[in-house]
């Protein structure tokens, strides 16, 4: 075997990756773990382009210039509240560009054996994730109905196209100069990928999310098996395990199951019973709330994607300032699937200058919740509602929720009665301590924010 | 060993050892985390360069090639920025509590 130059350093970028992950476990290290990777990935770069085989450098030189140019403003110009959309289109760039490789890869070789199977899964995987990611954007920035779409025999219709997608695939395999066959392998798993995305829900987002990355990397990993490239199988089964162990921590903090979340089509079907008689409830004025805000010794805060869409989050941290200052103990119940993505609600909250220590996981704050005086809901609905473990038939039933219910005083923002994305009630609503605070959560919270100031000159 | 073989091996490690590195990831840090995955699963910009530079080259694998560096590059660039961007945010406690 001889020697070159680009063999160890490839040992080494994968070693940045590796270590590069490790130091995402804290806040504390993250950033040294960015750049870890970041180097990594320079190495990776610098020494393939001087690799022997490489010989013609004009356009690749041409095409980093353009990735970069269009990479930096897209990085900083970025809404935080946009993230989910970003890495869905971000998943959409990755896996056509594994993809498009395995198209050119098999046109020029045609090769046998098992690099063509491994040519098969990268195009397969690759193109699927381009569609179903794109599919997700449209969803998250809601150019596409967020409800999910179902329609009788869906789940045969789908395993059906990707049946039949496979099939073809095995037939490539087996004969790789029928290259008449490949543009139907490609449109199906194009079509696929549409499929995939139609019948999932808003809510569902951040298992389908991180699945979608699962597939990114498992086709970059492909590609590695197909071009013998021991760094792209590295990468590529980091950020493959990555995104199928979040999707399992999502599907979990749901109490459902893969297929549950990528056939059931929920929250659709349930809807149509939500239509009962009303029931009284109390509501209450900033002017009220804020008094009561102002006399808790403790506030836990709950966010949901309400407080996203209404992009609250700094109104909120003034909201949690004013409260500091006259000595309230605030803190942030952060539920895993609040939100559109793994993480979401963190993310928008330390936007707004949130301290990270306040942000508690579900398991750490549900056991304080008794002893809370005021729970502040704003823009979550499910993630609090009680039914979950007092009602077995209802949809949500079995998923672990913040225990809102068992704090002293209740206050939910909410535009109006609407229930949320599982289509149900909410017992918490009609409880006795239950105050309702109707209007937009940034307007409302920015009259909590001045009320509490007031109260305190 | 065939060069599969060899692979397979490889991949059931890293796949192994990306389970257990990303398990102990705190849920706090969950977006930041899928950013920088995705950015590295960007090193298929490795693979478009081998593919689009190589002595035989067609002109399709020129063309999708060139595509799929500046989609690879564009994925790399953003997703490393906006990861260091979003965890500059996450401060442990404001130096002054206003």
């Amino acid at each position: 075997m001889n020697f070159e130059i680009y063999q160890p350093l490839y040992i080494l970028a994968a070693f940045c990756f590796i270590f590069g992950l490790k130091n995402m476990s804290s806040p504390a290290t993250a950033r040294r773990g960015v750049i870890s990777a970041e180097i990594g990935m320079l190495i990776a770069v610098v020494s393939t382009l001087m690799r022997h085989e490489v010989v013609t450098y004009e356009w690749i030189i041409i095409g980093l210039l353009i990735g970069t140019v269009i990479g930096i403003p897209l990085a900083i110009l970025m809404p935080m509240t946009a993230v989910p959309q970003r890495t869905a289109v971000s998943q959409a760039c990755g896996a056509l560009a594994s993809a498009l490789i395995g198209t050119a890869e098999y046109y020029r070789r045609m090769p046998h054996g098992f690099t063509m199977v491994a040519l098969i899964l990268e195009t397969l995987l690759g193109f699927l994730t381009v569609t179903a990611s794109l599919m997700a954007w449209g969803k998250l920035q809601e150019v596409l109905p967020g409800r999910p779409v179902t329609f009788k025999g869906q789940l045969f219709f789908n395993l059906g196209i990707l049946g039949l997608a496979i099939a073809i695939g095995i037939a490539i395999i087996v004969s790789p100069e029928s290259t008449y066959l490949y543009p139907y392998f490609v449109t199906l798993a194009l079509i696929f990928g549409v499929l995939l995305i139609i019948p999932i829900g808003g809510a569902d987002m951040p298992t389908v999310i991180a699945l979608l990355n699962s597939y990114a990397g498992l086709s970059a990993c492909a590609m590695g098996f197909a071009l013998d490239n021991k760094l792209l199988i590295i990468a590529g089964a980091l950020d493959g395990s990555s995104g199928f162990i979040l999707s399992i921590i999502m599907c979990r903090a749901m109490n459902r199951s893969f297929s549950n979340v990528l056939f059931g089509g929920f929250g659709q079907v349930v809807a149509a019973v939500a239509g009962k008689e009303a029931r009284p409830v109390r509501s209450a004025t900033p002017e009220e709330a804020a008094g009561i805000l102002s006399d808790a010794r403790t506030v836990v805060i709950i966010p949901g994607y309400g407080m996203a869409v209404a992009q609250a989050q700094h109104k909120i941290r003034e909201l949690h300032d004013a409260l500091i200052k006259r000595g309230v103990d605030v803190k942030f119940a952060i539920h895993p699937v609040a939100g559109r993505m793994p993480g979401h609600m963190n993310v928008l909250l330390a936007e707004a200058d949130v301290p990270y220590d306040k942000l508690i996981e579900m398991d750490d704050i549900n056991g304080e919740m008794a002893m809370t005086d005021v729970t502040l809901i704003v823009g979550a609905n499910d993630i609090v509602n009680p039914a979950a473990m007092n009602d077995p038939t209802s949809p949500i039933a079995g998923m672990p929720i913040l225990e809102a219910y068992k704090s002293r005083t209740v206050m939910i923002i909410k535009r109006g009665m609407s229930p949320g994305f599982a289509g149900i009630d909410n017992e918490l609503y009609y409880m006795d301590k239950t105050l309702m605070l109707f209007g937009d959560a940034k307007s409302f919270v920015a009259s909590l924010v001045k009320e509490v100031a007031a109260n305190h000159n | 060993m065939a060069n599969w073989e060899f692979g397979s091996y490889v991949f059931m490690l890293a796949a192994f050892l990306g389970f257990e590195l990303i398990r102990k990831v705190s849920p706090l840090l969950h977006t930041p985390l899928m950013s920088l995955t995705n950015a590295i699963a960007s090193i298929s910009v490795v693979g478009a360069i081998l593919v689009s530079g190589d002595k035989d080259a067609t002109t399709l694998s020129h063309v999708l090639g060139f595509i799929a560096v500046v989609s690879a590059t564009t994925n790399l660039v953003s997703g490393y920025l906006i990861t260091d961007r979003m965890l500059k945010m996450f401060k442990k406690r404001e130096p002054a509590q206003k």
